[in-house]
């Protein structure tokens, strides 16, 4: 029984199995560094330090034992980011790596099934976010997005994005974990702006087409509605009203 | 600037009516450092009606040579005719796409002076796109009906996916509403079509390099309730266009009023919105459920209840068939259980051979209860109305469902 701390990225989680296999610890909880601890006087805690070929050995052993997507699905499930999603993880993981033979298919035990639905809500998120996205041109010509996603979903959403504007800079800023990605006509990297004015949208410096080009993207989305179906409940079920802050279609 | 603003609104209101928005279906790549691609299936956007935005949808004009009754470019329309240049709406696509606002172009168009040269100009648009401008987002182009077989062929090298709407159902619902039009010169392109991609898919699997043609197939769209057709009479053509032609999908849409035309239901009247879907049920059942269309509809039973779907529809006209044993049964009889979908089912295949599945794992499944629970035995569960009659399963159902259509009557267990 152990309460366990660890530095929230995906790797550290990674090591954090190496570790409850090497020591034979059975995880209570999982905090994250930053996170306000729970203190139990009665359980002992242990922090797990990052490392990279712990991380390696556990991914590699995964992979010889679930396929791709329920490789994915585990990453998928870790970006959300959810209470305790880390337990669930660990347990769905010992399961995989004792004898069972496609365990990732036992959708009648609970910590299977919800990774399966969790990893399920993050990739709508991310579909969402290729979706929702939408690139203002600056003077620079650099295209510029801002979102606001449920999940941390850039790390699943750059490749998409890279092979689809492979011919123009851009940038996508979650303003929620303050960090970005950003692509410059090579490869994408993480940014994180420092100046916050930035993000003000009076202070970003369009170009002079870009109004030009949302007036004609509002009005297409006006004219293409049929007004005899209207229909707001299924129009706010697909569009949630989270969602349209960043929207040029919704943003009057 | 206000110009093009005009066009706008009114070319993309007219081609509001076509209702397929897919993109998906087409994997081609973005070749050479250039612009977009496809395979990602996104509705960028939904409208107000709650339908998807994934393409941007306009006629190239709304002036037409035609009079058919149901259409709002229609010849004798008193409506602003405008047309864009064929410049105009390659601007528009590239920088709509740039700003991830759409997934590609849905390019249609009244017809001026005659086929031939309404399909060249709208050929010549896509031809833009993809040659001057590397775009290799989705490009879905409408063949005129009678445009020359060389024309459609140019066309499906560089569009994702073409389509030739069928409009109405039934021959003699055309002949009277569009006297001008006749089912042969939509019939023709689209077995042309069939044809071409077929050649194309052998060639592909001998030569490396051919080029590619018409990736995501061919759709097309017909009318519902404009014509008084039964659903027995359009899910018999929509069965005969998927044997015979190979279509990816036939879209249904639920008239809407825009004439005050005698002939056809009067400005005011209500849009089948429930028939409509029910028709899309029934067609997602034919596709991908294993049914024929003549299970779900027939002379006995032409027309689709509006009250239940057809797949329970079916199961309480068929009661022999169940109950269906979920730890046990072959996959196409878990498919035929109303209230288990697609993925359900497969999660059930998978899940059971971990140990047989009770109801409470069902239900986390994500099985619809409700519906199932009179089908079905599974662990510990065997359910005990299976022999009760038809009416009193159905009053069950629809007495604890809440449907999204408001019902006002009241199912009443009959007691007799």
């Amino acid at each position: 029984m152990c309460v366990i701390i660890y530095d929230g990225t995906w790797e550290g989680w990674l090591t954090l199995v190496f570790e409850m296999f090497e020591f034979k610890v059975s995880v209570t909880a999982i905090y994250r560094n930053e996170q306000p601890l729970q203190q139990d006087i009665f359980v002992p805690w242990k922090r797990v330090t990052t490392d990279k070929s712990k991380a390696q050995r556990v991914w590699r052993g995964l992979q010889l034992r679930i396929p791709k997507y329920a490789q994915e699905n585990l990453f998928c499930a870790f970006l959300s980011e959810l209470p305790q999603i880390e337990a669930t993880l660990c347990s769905a993981v010992c399961f995989y790596f004792s004898t069972v033979e496609e365990g990732h298919l036992a959708f009648g035990r609970n910590d299977v099934l919800t990774i399966h639905q969790t990893a399920k809500m993050v990739n709508r998120e991310r579909h969402r976010m290729k979706a929702f996205t939408r690139f203002k041109k600056q003077k620079n010509g650099l295209y510029f997005a801002v979102i606001e996603p449920d999940f941390n979903v850039l790390p699943l959403i750059n490749e998409h994005f890279m092979r689809r504007y492979a011919d123009q800079r851009w940038l996508i800023y979650d303003t929620k974990r303050d960090y970005g990605i950003y692509y410059n006509l090579n490869l994408v990297s993480e940014v994180k702006l420092t100046n916050e004015t930035v993000l003000l949208d009076d202070m970003v410096q369009l170009e002079k087409d870009e109004i030009l080009y949302a007036d004609l993207w509002q009005q297409y989305f006006k004219s293409t509605n049929i007004k005899e179906r209207k229909n707001v409940r299924l129009h706010v079920q697909h569009v949630p009203k989270r969602y349209w802050k960043y929207l040029t279609e919704k943003s009057i | 600037m206000s110009r093009i603003i005009e066009k706008l609104e009114i070319l993309a209101d007219a081609a509001k009516y076509d209702v397929s928005c897919s993109s998906s279906g087409s994997n081609r790549q973005n070749k050479n450092k250039g612009i977009g691609n496809t395979g990602a299936g996104i509705c960028h956007t939904y409208t107000e009606d709650g339908r998807c935005v994934s393409l941007l949808k306009i006629l190239l004009t709304n002036f037409c040579i035609y009079d058919c009754a149901y259409c709002v470019t229609r010849k004798s329309n008193d409506i602003k005719r405008v047309a864009f240049t064929v410049q105009e709406v390659v601007d528009l696509t590239i920088n709509f796409y740039r700003r991830n606002y759409i997934e590609g172009l849905f390019l249609s168009s009244g017809i001026f002076k005659n086929a031939d040269y309404t399909m060249e100009r709208l050929i010549l648009v896509a031809k833009k796109l993809r040659m001057d401008h590397n775009f290799n987002g989705y490009i879905h182009l409408k063949t005129i009906p009678g445009a020359s077989n060389d024309l459609m062929y140019e066309a499906g090298l560089y569009a994702d996916r073409l389509s030739v709407n069928i409009e109405i159902p039934i021959e003699s619902g055309l002949k009277l509403l569009a006297p001008e039009k006749n089912r042969q010169d939509m019939i023709r392109p689209m077995d042309y079509l069939k044809q071409k991609i077929m050649e194309v898919k052998e060639e592909k699997e001998k030569f490396k390099y051919t080029p590619s043609f018409t990736p995501a197939g061919q759709s097309t769209q017909m009318i519902i309730g404009a014509s008084g057709e039964t659903d027995a009479q359009i899910i018999k053509v929509a069965q005969n266009l998927y044997d015979k032609f190979n279509l990816k999908r036939v879209y249904y849409s639920g008239y809407v009023p825009i004439s005050d035309d005698m002939r056809l239901p009067g400005i005011g009247s209500a849009i089948p919105f429930l028939r409509e879907n029910r028709l899309y049920q029934t067609d997602w059942l034919m596709r991908f459920y294993g049914f024929k269309s003549s299970e779900l509809v027939n002379e006995q039973h032409p027309v689709l209840d509006l009250d239940i779907d057809p797949k329970l529809s079916w199961a309480l006209r068929n009661p022999g068939f169940f109950p269906v044993d979920i730890n046990n049964a072959d996959l196409h009889l878990i498919l035929r259980v109303p209230g288990i979908g697609l993925t359900s089912a497969h999660k059930i295949v998978n899940a059971r051979k971990h140990g047989h599945l009770d109801i409470e794992q069902l239900k986390k499944i994500g099985v619809s209860l409700n519906r199932a629970k009179y089908f079905i035995i599974c662990r510990g569960y065997k359910q005990i109305f299976c022999d009760k009659p038809e009416q009193l399963i159905k009053s069950y159902i629809l007495n604890a469902s809440k449907s999204k259509y408001s019902r006002s009557n009241f199912y009443q267990t009959s007691l007799f």
